[in-house]
């Protein structure tokens, strides 16, 4: 085991690591723009530059030391790149003496020279690694009269990414990027010198699905996203931590809102899950909550659903169930809703209406699954909801089984939580055979929705909080990034400043929110209507009952999931351990 | 012992404890600016024109390319009262985005000019305008259509600051 010495404190490394591995691991930064932990070094930019030096001997092989008995450090005369210089026993690094911070100022100074400092009209201002290190790393003045040289503008590589030729400042790393974790090699350097610029093969768009992590990586504006471009100010916006619910693999993501929408998510790193990506898909995956959503209960008159409040729709469940036998009824889970939603359906049904009729729809899509990130299970709590009982068992219905039960009028009512037919449709045919349809949805447009007797305005995944078990059957745990109108009081001093501090007449705090519950609230208070005492008070608690109950799931807290990334099913005992997640660059807070 | 020494009373002469001749004395001053000339200014008829020091309300700068403003939306991260809403959109235009919407609450605005101070294109200035009446809140809030003045009426701001700021 090699051990270094870095500004004076003794690191110990592990051998063939670089300094700047070490430096990382040891929560220490050494400025750096094309190095990044998950790409190969290209050591092109030059920022990373420290003094290297070891211990100078007597010609006994003894160490020399000066009058205060400390080691003679003989420095090489020439600077080193930290991010490229494999480590060795006694390797003395200064990364902050006057020859490194010149060395540094340098740098920026060149990085400078054509950048067109555009600051005001680029997305990247605030969360952009050149600003901060032109801030921390310069000298905070221009010596160049000349005229910046011009190159192409707003060209589109792809569906999803647009490139400014004059903000890059060839880092490479969007290249080694679509090279080694896209694995589609189409992006290259072209000219030299200060004409040096990228450009794609021709006849080719930068079109894989995990394109747009470029946009993440880019240590400056360089590269945009269509979908967001000037949406919003960086600052302007909060960024909660969440779970992609794209796919079954449940990458960890950060959503940015402004005024109780999304604008964007981005990626949150986890070593065991996603690393430092995600997939285009799964980015832009988000109209649904903003858009056409359901924002109080609903009941049909006539035929014509009509808004009403939670007190009346509760009632007339409860109302409309009672002529309804345990055994013709049918309650459809689902792999969208969190585990905690999924296991007090379960509980619901067995214990309240006392029937095991209860199922769940399953999304496959071959063509989405990869391998690499995206998996062709495009729900992302398939495994939590059956771990916790919401598929069917051999005494009970199966979801297959459901167009004949209902022709023969084996099944009179059906409830569905956050799902629908749509892989299915020949169902939407038959509902109107049945006597009760109750669904909780998010959206209004949604067939289901129309064709429903009694309507809940579930919370979609942006604003629950809960868990879910993914595809390798890790349990991650998740909080609302919108606010509504039941966790205003927790989620209102966590939104952007204009939100959390505009009053009611300004006309930018006129946004909605919205009148959702989590699914496994509203269940809750069907339940107690019907006698049941349940005293869940958040998410948490019906958690922690999970955790007693499902071996799977024991000695799990929410607390436990937020340290470890995540635990895999029954290995709360021995979680995988805490490691560093890089941050290349991102808004700080204020 | 609490004396009270040095009270106004002990403070005036006898002269003036007489207090008949300082009656006369102030009816004279009333008396002298009678036909002094007059500084009252015949508002609204007679108007008032500020220097370019003068802080009124806020406006954007339109030159003859159109709007300068870039939508960064510093002037509103800035803005202390929170007075500004800044809304970005694409333009076909060489800087690449512009205000889709702008809009300055005049019930929020202290006029303590951070926003021009702070605008990288100039495109913020403190105009000489500070009649600012309104009969409701809405007509508060100053859209585009208010905000954006013609360059020409603005250069007395302009070269204040290209002086001073
Ligand atoms: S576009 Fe961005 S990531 Fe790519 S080389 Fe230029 S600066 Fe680096
Ligand atoms: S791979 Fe799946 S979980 Fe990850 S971002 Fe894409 S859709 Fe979301
Ligand atoms: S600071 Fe200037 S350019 Fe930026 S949004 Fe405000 S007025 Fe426009
Ligand atoms: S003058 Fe001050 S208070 Fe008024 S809009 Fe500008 S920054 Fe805000
Ligand atoms: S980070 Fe070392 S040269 Fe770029």
């Amino acid at each position: 085991m090699p051990h270094i010495y870095i500004d004076g404190r003794l690191f110990e490394a592990k051998p063939g690591q670089t300094i700047i591995q070490v430096a990382y691991e040891n929560n220490l930064n050494i400025p750096h723009f094309c190095w990044h932990p998950e790409l190969s070094v290209a050591g092109n930019c030059r920022m990373c530059l420290v003094e290297v030096g070891f211990p100078k001997r007597n010609p006994d092989g003894s160490i020399q030391v000066d009058a205060d008995n400390r080691p003679v450090i003989n420095y090489f005369p020439k600077l080193q790149i930290a991010c490229a210089t494999e480590v060795s026993d006694g390797m003395h690094v200064r990364t902050k003496s006057e020859r490194a911070i010149k060395a540094q100022e340098a740098v920026m100074e060149f990085l400078l020279i054509n950048h067109p400092l555009d600051c005001p009209i680029c997305d990247e201002a605030g969360q952009c690694k050149l600003q901060e290190y032109a801030f921390k790393h310069s000298r905070g003045f221009s010596r160049f009269d000349e005229e910046k040289n011009h190159k192409p503008k707003r060209v589109i590589w792809g569906p999803n990414v647009i490139f400014d030729g004059e903000r890059c400042i060839s880092c490479s790393r969007c290249i080694r990027f679509a090279k080694e974790i896209a694995k589609q090699d189409v992006l290259t350097f072209v000219q030299r010198g200060d004409r040096v610029t990228i450009e794609l093969h021709p006849g080719t768009s930068f079109d894989n699905p995990y394109s747009m992590n470029v946009i993440d990586i880019c240590p400056v504006g360089a590269l945009t996203s269509r979908d967001f471009r000037f949406k919003s100010r960086v600052w302007d916006m909060s960024f909660n931590d969440s779970i992609c619910e794209g796919c079954a693999r449940g990458c960890n993501i950060k959503i940015g809102v402004r005024q109780n929408q999304i604008l964007r998510i981005e990626p949150r790193g986890n070593p065991y899950v996603n690393r430092y990506w995600m997939c285009d898909y799964g980015r832009l995956h988000y109209q649904y909550v903003n858009e056409n959503r359901l924002t109080s209960p609903m009941i049909r008159i006539g035929d014509k659903l009509e808004k009403t409040n939670w007190t009346e729709a509760v009632n007339s469940v409860v109302e409309r169930l009672k002529p309804i036998q345990p055994n013709e009824i049918m309650f459809v889970a689902s792999a969208k809703a969190t585990v905690e939603s999924n296991y007090l359906l379960v509980k619901f049904a067995k214990e309240i209406i006392h029937t095991k009729n209860i199922d769940l729809l399953e999304h496959f899509d071959e063509t989405f699954g990869d391998d690499f990130l995206r998996c062709s299970d495009k729900t992302p709590n398939l495994r939590g909801a059956r771990i916790v009982g919401a598929s069917s068992t051999s005494h009970s219905y199966r979801i297959s089984q459901l167009p004949d039960l209902i022709r023969e009028g084996m099944v009179k009512a059906l409830y569905v939580m956050e799902d629908d037919f749509d892989d299915f449709p020949e169902l939407y045919e038959l509902l109107d055979e049945i006597d009760l349809l109750i669904v909780h949805q998010y959206n209004l447009n949604n067939k289901l929705t129309q064709k429903a007797d009694i309507v809940f305005p579930a919370a979609t995944y942006a604003e629950s909080e809960g868990t879910y078990v993914n595809v390798d059957g890790r349990v991650q745990h998740f909080k609302p990034a919108l606010v509504t109108r039941n966790n205003l009081r927790f989620m209102g001093m966590k939104m952007s400043r204009l939100d959390k501090f505009g009053a009611f007449n300004d006309r930018w705090s006129q946004f909605e929110y919205r009148d959702v519950r989590q699914s496994w609230e509203i269940i809750q208070m069907i339940a107690n209507k019907l006698g049941a005492g349940w005293n869940y008070r958040k998410s948490e608690d019906v958690f922690n009952e999970i955790a007693q109950h499902l071996n799977e799931f024991k000695g799990m807290t929410y607390q436990l999931l937020d340290t470890h990334f995540g635990v895999v099913v029954g290995k709360s005992k021995n979680p995988d351990p805490v490691v560093p997640v890089y941050e290349s660059h991102y808004m700080k807070p204020d | 012992m609490n004396r009270i020494e040095n009270t106004e009373h002990q403070r005036l002469t006898f002269w003036e404890k007489l207090y008949l001749p300082e009656i006369a004395k102030g009816l004279g001053i009333t008396l002298r600016q009678m036909f002094k000339p007059k500084f009252t200014r015949q508002y609204p008829e007679e108007r008032w024109e500020p220097t370019g020091s003068y802080r009124g309300r806020p406006v954007l700068v339109l030159d003859e390319d159109g709007e300068r403003c870039v939508a960064c939306g510093l002037c509103s991260r800035v803005c202390p009262a929170l007075a500004i809403e800044v809304q970005a959109a694409e333009t076909e235009r060489e800087k690449e985005r512009y205000p889709e919407k702008f809009e300055i609450n005049m019930l929020r605005c202290i006029f303590c000019g951070f926003c021009e101070e702070v605008c990288p294109e100039e495109a913020i200035v403190m105009s000489k305008d500070y009649e600012l009446v309104f009969t409701n809140r809405e007509d508060g809030i100053l859209g585009k259509d208010k905000l954006l003045v013609p360059i020409h009426k603005l250069q007395d701001r302009l070269e204040f600051l290209r002086e001073y700021k």
